[in-house]
């Protein structure tokens, strides 16, 4: 019992961090139904902003992962200015090949400037574990999974209570219709990379925090696995993001503690084709019967 | 009596499809105009230009003795102009006070609208008890209520409505057209584009028919009413 208590906790810390990372698949997607498949990739350029920001500026911990996420955030937003933008009226395929040509670019660029080799993460915050009823838990993990529900909610906040989440919330509705209330809808958009590259990068920061090593390939696997934790939630559903993140977190760990661990991604993306098959809508999704 | 709105020379092409060709039309302060025309003539294209959705190949659009061609839709909307789009387009997932609020959006500076809501509701009673509720899960009247209190929320000079009475039954349908009565009694100027040619016309100080994307008639709403074209084409003989 007490193993699987410390692997739940274990797949919730993992989790948190796909979670912030499908936040950023659903939001994308809710928004200009585009799979940015180079979103992993933001949250490697995440980690390795928070590495410089530590490493060489010696800045404390949470003051780099702010520095990271907005640094991040306005490099997300130029990718959509540059690469999606120009190509947005253009045939889907168009845009998933620049998509793609993304992040090949910032993996390729990261190991040409940095070289492929992994780096160790500073080691920002001194680990220390406690041990409750046999169960025991870091400060690291404690830290990661506070700071993803505080941006969580963070998010849920701007999404539902401010004039820009309203905003976001029309478009991903009806882009004409937001077009009509006099909505930005480019703005919008904008906005909408910069939150979900923030998120990305906060994961990124603290995933190397907790592993202590970060390398230019190093969104990717997470990268797939937020997005199947995005679509078993419910692609374009906020909070299925979070559903769908943990769920995923916990699965893996599970798996990693049997003797199966060496499929334990195999068994997320089994999922993935489970979840297509019976509902592609995802956990959280509705069955949509529009009105006319 | 000054124009507010001056369409001139208009055309709307959608690849070799010409929708819209040399439209003239004027709307006066205070009037409500009806621009009628069948099925494809035209009528949701135009509206969609003068709020810049769609870009025409050629013409002018003046609000207020202001080009408005091309202009920002946020410019569009606090200059006064505000759209009930055809097929309602409330936003789903979204509730009905969250949609009214939309409305405002350009006025939208953080303060308290809790008074205008109160004029909606006062207009539109059904959507005080709807107002926590997900705008898809209205019918389509009520919908078409949202719609209107919506557009209203953006205190427009002139209100652009495109088939208010689509999919209506007849008891919604007065309803719908007593309120844009009431609305232009209050000040709001009003372009409305119909198939529904007799409750358009009824109500119209003015109107335009609209046949594939050219217009072919013009007169006052009593005048197109009696039109033998007029009646034959649209009433039913
Ligand atoms: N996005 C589009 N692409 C191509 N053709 C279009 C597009 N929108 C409209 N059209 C064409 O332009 C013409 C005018 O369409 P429009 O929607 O303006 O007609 P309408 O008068 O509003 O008709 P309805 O009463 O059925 O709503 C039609 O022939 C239509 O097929
Ligand atoms: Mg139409």
């Amino acid at each position: 019992m007490t193993l699987f208590i410390q692997q739940v906790i274990k797949g919730l810390m993992l989790g948190s961090v796909y979670a912030l990372l499908a936040l950023g698949y659903t939001m994308v997607y809710g928004i200009i139904k585009l799979i940015n498949f180079a979103h992993g990739d933001i949250y490697m350029l995440g980690a390795y902003f928070g590495y410089f920001f530590i490493k060489v500026l010696h800045l404390n911990f949470f003051i780099a992962l702010i520095l990271a996420m907005a640094v991040s955030a306005v490099i997300g937003v130029l990718i959509e200015y540059i690469a999606y933008r120009p190509l947005r009226h253009s045939p889907r395929i168009a845009v998933l090949i620049s998509v793609l040509g993304i992040s090949f670019l910032l993996e390729n660029g990261m190991t040409y400037l940095y070289g492929s080799d992994q780096r160790s993460f500073p080691q920002a915050i001194k680990t220390v574990q406690y041990h409750f009823y046999g169960i025991q838990v870091s400060n690291i993990q404690l830290i990661i999974a506070v700071t993803s529900v505080v941006l969580m909610l963070l998010l849920t906040y701007v999404v539902k209570r401010t004039k820009m989440g309203r905003a976001m919330r029309a478009v991903s509705a009806d882009p004409d219709a937001a077009t009509l209330m006099g909505i930005n809808i480019n703005h919008t958009i904008s906005f909408t990379f910069a939150i979900g590259s923030a998120l990305a990068a906060a994961g990124g920061v603290l995933i190397g925090l907790y592993y202590n090593s970060i390398d230019p390939l190093m969104g990717m696997t997470p990268g797939l696995k937020a997005f199947v934790a995005a679509v078993l939630g419910g692609i374009g559903i906020i909070p299925g993001a979070a559903v769908g993140g943990w769920l995923i977190g916990i699965l893996e760990t599970m798996v990693q503690a049997t003797s199966f661990s060496a499929y334990k991604d195999a068994v997320v993306y089994a999922m993935l084709i489970v979840i297509l098959l019976i509902k592609p809508t995802g956990i959280l999704g509705k069955n949509k019967r529009e009105k006319v | 009596m000054s124009a507010l709105l001056t369409v001139e020379n208009l055309n709307v092409s959608y690849g070799a499809i010409k929708a819209v060709q040399n439209v003239n039309f004027t709307v006066h302060d205070n009037e409500i105009v009806s621009l009628i025309g069948a099925n494809g003539a035209g009528k949701t294209t135009i509206l969609r230009t003068i709020s810049n959705l769609t870009k025409p190949t050629s013409g002018h659009i003046n609000f207020q003795n202001q080009d408005i061609l091309g202009m920002d839709s946020a410019k569009i909307v606090s200059s006064g102009i505000a759209q009930v789009p055809e097929g309602r387009r409330v936003f789903a997932g979204m509730t009905v006070q969250e949609n009214l609020q939309l409305g405002a959006f350009t006025r939208d500076k953080g303060t308290n609208l809790k008074s205008e809501y109160a004029l909606i509701y006062d207009q539109f009673p059904i959507l005080k008890e709807r107002r926590n509720q997900d705008a898809a899960t209205l019918s389509g009247g009520e919908q078409q209520m949202l719609a209107m209190g919506r557009a209203l929320m953006a205190k427009p000079k002139l209100l652009l409505l495109d088939e208010p009475s689509m999919g209506l039954a007849p008891l919604f349908i007065e309803k719908i057209f007593d309120i844009i009565k009431t609305v232009n009694a209050q000040g709001v100027t009003v372009l409305v584009i119909e198939q529904n040619a007799n409750q358009a016309l009824k109500i119209a100080d003015r109107g335009y028919v609209l046949e594939s994307g050219q217009i072919t008639m013009t007169g006052t709403g009593a005048e197109l009413l009696a039109s033998d074209d007029v009646r034959k084409a649209y009433l039913g003989g």
